[in-house]
């Protein structure tokens, strides 16, 4: 299978070619905001991070920065700071410019351009030139074994488990046996059905991993003190049909197919496996795009039975409806319907050859619904408080 | 009379999906293991949640692709709702 993206200068491949404005501060939001409205082309993250953070959390913020400027969806990169923030715009930029230096990366600092009028006539100067020299670039032929597809389910109800998760993991299937990269995420709703995906590691060690991130996954719960069912399985899986987290998991861990698990990742690591990954993140949606698109995922497929309408800024993020009755209730936001599947009209392989080809034609420029409507969508997860 | 079907994922599963709203006393027909099958319901089920296809006594686990998703709160006799209110979730309780 191939499809039409862009090869980096370094031979990393991207499906869009974006210019992407990061703040690295919450206090350079309007800016960033700012710059992005006035170009065409662009696009912006906002977060409520990057001052008065320390240690681990402040260097998974930095990361989750830095990787969304190198994430090969991005053509450039506008960085804004204020100037007094503990996680530096400087560095950010600095950072993107060292692992990718074929990057135009601009940068601008509110303080010394002279207020927030100024930092964004600034950063809209550079971002109109990167958005002429990206709109240059060609599409070329490109095996679907480079991709890495973010798999997804949010907003579950009882036909995730038995509609739109099965379908997706034919399509998992189907990018795995080409070569290509699937991974599967959001821990909490895998509490239950860990002892499945263990059983398909590749080794024991493997194995292991999903015991133990299981493990911390439901510590958390338990050291808090709480019952885990206060936000899992949410009020609204509830009302869809899901009585418990492991009847949620079990639906859940579907899209991923039935092919080998090669690795158990960190949050927002590096995806440099082949075949199926586990990233630990949590079962928040926008949490789990943004770890899943800062270890360089190229797009997300996200199957929904309640209906979502999120969307990365920067990989494009293909929603699946469980039941035609959504499909028809919110079809601004959805793209796909596995709901044929539950009335009968279409086998779950069928359902699965489908989201295939419709990941080879995004991967090829055709927009999602979610990038069309603007959804930008981000969140890192927190590991420490502010201080 | 209305008639209505269910999906039962797995053979050794205790409980049926329903496939739309069924209200009470509805036959739900359903394939299990290969077999056409049909339980009245005795409660209104709602879009996508579960009946029992089998008495299942307090304690005992309820059952679905295979795997337990719970355990029972109550005894639950075929054809009743099974959800919140009498299955009980084992994992991340940390209120035990």
């Amino acid at each position: 299978m191939k499809f039409k993206g862009f090869r980096r200068p370094d031979g990393t491949v991207g499906i869009r070619n974006h210019v992407l404005v990061i703040p690295s501060v919450v206090c350079a939001n309007r800016v960033a905001r700012g710059i992005s409205q006035q170009i065409a082309g662009t696009t912006w993250v906002e977060h409520q991070h990057g001052c008065t953070q320390l240690g681990a959390d402040a260097e998974l913020t930095t990361h989750v920065l830095v990787s969304h400027g190198t994430h090969p969806n991005v053509y450039g990169v506008v960085v804004v700071g204020l100037g007094c923030e503990t996680i530096r715009a400087q560095d950010i930029a600095a950072a993107i410019k060292k692992q990718c230096p074929y990057k135009p990366v601009h940068l601008v600092i509110i303080q010394d351009e002279g207020g927030s009028v100024k930092a964004t006539a600034a950063g809209t100067s550079a971002a109109r030139k990167m958005v002429g020299e990206a709109s240059q670039l060609m599409r070329e032929d490109i095996e679907a074994a480079e991709l890495i597809l973010g798999t997804e389910c949010g907003g579950s109800d009882a036909y995730s488990g038995i509609s739109g998760n099965p379908a997706l993991g034919i399509a998992s299937d189907l990018l795995i046996a080409d070569g290509g990269t699937v991974i599967l995420a959001e821990t909490t709703e895998i509490i239950g059905a860990e002892h499945i995906v263990a059983a398909r590691a590749i080794n024991e060690t493997v194995a292991q991993k999903c015991f133990d991130v299981i493990k911390r996954c439901e510590k958390q719960a338990t050291d808090m003190g709480v019952d885990m069912r206060g936000g899992q399985p949410t009020p609204g899986n509830i009302e869809g049909g899901l009585s418990s987290i492991e009847e949620k998991s079990l639906g859940c861990i579907y899209k991923a197919g039935s092919k080998p698990l090669q690795d158990v990742i960190e949050y927002a690591a590096p995806i440099t496996q082949k075949g199926l990954v586990w990233m630990d993140t949590p079962g928040q949606d926008v949490e789990q795009i943004t770890g899943m698109v800062a270890g360089g995922c190229h797009l997300v497929v996200f199957t929904t039975g309640r209906g979502t309408c999120c969307g990365s800024p920067i990989a494009p993020t293909i929603k699946v409806s469980t039941t035609t009755q959504l499909f028809e209730r919110m079809n601004d936001n959805i793209d796909l319907d596995a709901g044929p599947i539950v009335s009968g009209t279409a086998t779950v392989q069928q359902v699965g050859e489908m989201i295939m080809n419709e990941m080879l034609e995004v991967a090829s420029g055709k927009q999602s619904k979610s990038e069309i409507l603007g959804f930008n969508d981000f969140a890192i997860k927190r590991i420490g408080p502010s201080m | 009379m209305q008639q209505a079907h269910g999906i039962v994922m797995k053979s050794v599963d205790n409980v049926c999906t329903v496939v739309g709203t069924v209200d009470a006393a509805t036959p739900v027909q359903f394939d299990l293991a290969g077999q056409n099958e049909t339980i009245t319901v005795t409660e209104p089920i709602s879009f996508g949640h579960k009946f029992a296809l089998r008495t299942i006594k307090k304690g005992e686990p309820v059952v679905k692709y295979g795997e337990v998703i719970g355990l029972a709160t109550k005894d639950i006799e075929p054809g009743q709702h099974v959800h919140v209110h009498n299955l009980e979730s084992c994992r991340g309780r940390g209120d035990k």
